[in-house]
């Protein structure tokens, strides 16, 4: 009997115990409200750029909220795409909220004027975040594409003028811009702001550009060195765990949330176990079926899988299994790794060994979603268009795209 | 750890309690989440006897007698007590003296 039923879970003892097995409704829920959106950030981890016709509608978005406050999520983590062109988005925002759902939104701030940041300031239970890659114009626009830090600036501008508290700036931290922490913390400050920082995943079209954007071990292990100085006052969205096998652990929650206290919910209301891993593989189920989201997030299979305890594997020999945990579930699969074995950038350096020893023949795994920009998009990127960095020492601040010649990298 | 000598401080036992009005709590299988609407902040209340607590404080005169009504044994009673000197000073809960008679 008890081989088909799942292990039952224990009285008591450590929270993050309890956590493993699963909550009655997630923590942190991410919900996308649209695949469009007005950038190509080359690192974007849902493949955004074009809106998908089967979206959810108004009505139908406004179920879900529905449902969220009959299961006690207090709040929720809305993106995109970028959620803010939306048409019906601050309608959304203010059902949301008007249902004890209280919303963070991520937003590149192109909706952000005036008037706007005058709103967020009046409504309670809403939290921004803007977006910025890099603490310059060089080093972000890069990434997210050129007058991306500018729109973001803006935006901060506007909601410090409106009075805005407590708004996040979210950044990404990459092999370019891991040397500039310190200027986003002191960018942050001005605007009176608080800093959030999270990890690259080789996610969507993070998958193309991780070998070339993940931090070097050397990064890593400043990084780490940095939150354990700075980590009260910087929000991590618990996403560094894997850096706890240095030594400390770090603040905040160190676990693999996927399916167990986190999850997604995508534009089309598929359900997927975290915000990194949309993928087939990790698909439990849609919003629209019957018994919606609770019925996907109470009896998934999938989830009921990642909530049983794991066994075997090569990590849980390490002696640092214990503060890693093996790391992040969405960047072993993404890199071609065995779920069960270390993550590709374990600072011990077993995921470098992994790595290297993958077959040559390894396929990674491909979303089957993909709704980037098919056509040229205003302000476009220019990562991809340069010559690949070599690791070690920061590359140096790229020309001005209008400084360059049009043949330059094509001979 | 450090925090809980000033937070002692500020909780007394013997005064009535209840959980706070922008306060929510969620059940959950290990026991339930706490969460304050205003701060944004959320705790974890680790058993069902601690829910039992912190749902009848209202219905008590002191934080004490709750623990007494909810059958808390004795010995466990201190840590009890540094648990809602916790809620309290994360405003989860608030003192009833401060309404009308």
């Amino acid at each position: 009997m008890t081989a088909v039923l799942p292990s039952p879970r224990p009285t008591g003892g450590r929270l993050i115990d309890q956590f493993e097995y699963g909550l009655d409704a997630p923590i942190c829920l991410t919900w996308e409200l649209t695949y469009a959106c007005n950038l190509a950030c080359v690192h974007c981890l849902s493949s955004s750029g074009r809106r998908d016709p089967r979206e959810l509608s108004t009505a139908e978005a406004e179920a879900v909220i529905d449902e969220l406050q009959r299961m006690q999520v207090f709040y929720v983590n809305v993106g995109g795409g970028e959620p803010t062109v939306r048409p019906d988005f601050w309608h959304l925002l203010d059902y949301a909220v008007g249902h004890d759902v209280g919303v963070k939104f991520s937003t590149n701030g192109v909706k952000l004027d005036r008037a706007r940041a005058q709103q967020l300031a009046r409504t309670d239970y809403v939290d921004v975040q803007i977006s910025l890659d890099g603490a310059t114009a060089e080093v972000n626009d890069r990434v997210r594409g050129a007058g991306s830090f500018a729109t973001a600036t803006r935006a901060l501008e506007n909601l410090a003028e409106a009075g805005m508290r407590d708004f996040k700036v979210s950044v990404v931290v990459t092999r370019e811009n891991a040397g500039q922490l310190d200027e986003f913390k002191e960018l942050t400050d001005r605007y009176g702001a608080q800093l959030r920082i999270t990890r690259l995943r080789p996610s969507g079209r993070g998958a193309d550009v991780w070998d070339q954007l993940h931090p070097t071990m050397a990064q890593q292990r400043d990084l780490y060195s940095w939150l354990l100085a700075n980590g009260e006052q910087v929000l991590t969205g618990d996403s560094f765990f894997h850096l706890s096998a240095f030594g400390e652990a770090l603040p905040g929650l160190n676990l693999c949330g996927a399916g167990r206290v986190v999850c997604l919910i995508d534009p089309v209301g598929d359900v997927y176990a975290c915000p990194f891993a949309i993928h087939e593989q990790f698909l439990a189920g849609n919003v629209r079926s019957p018994g919606g989201f609770q019925q996907v997030w109470q009896h998934s299979e999938l989830f009921a899988d990642l909530r049983s305890p794991q066994t075997g594997g090569a990590c849980t020999k390490c002696a640092h299994f214990d503060a890693c945990r093996g790391g992040c579930m969405a960047a072993k699969f993404f890199t071609g790794l065995p779920l069960d074995g270390p993550d590709p950038e374990c600072v011990q350096g077993y995921g470098e060994a992994a790595l290297a020893a993958r077959d040559a023949a390894t396929v990674t795994p491909k979303s089957h979603l993909d709704h980037s920009h098919t056509g040229p998009v205003r302000g476009q990127p220019t990562l991809l268009g340069m010559p690949s960095i070599p690791a070690g020492p920061p590359a140096a601040p790229p020309t001005r795209p209008c400084n360059e010649s049009p043949l330059a990298g094509m001979a | 750890m450090t925090s809980t000598a000033p937070a002692a401080a500020l909780f007394d036992p013997e005064r009535p309690w209840r959980r706070a009005r922008s306060v929510a709590l969620r059940p959950e299988p290990f026991g339930a989440l706490v969460y304050h609407f205003g701060t944004r902040k959320l705790s974890f209340l680790k058993s069902q006897l601690l829910v039992e607590v912190v749902t009848a404080l209202a219905d008590h005169p002191t934080a004490t007698a709750t623990l007494v009504a909810c059958g808390v044994p004795e010995a466990q009673r201190p840590a009890y007590v540094r648990a809602l000197a916790d809620l309290a000073r994360s405003q989860m809960l608030e003192c009833r003296t401060e309404e009308p008679a």
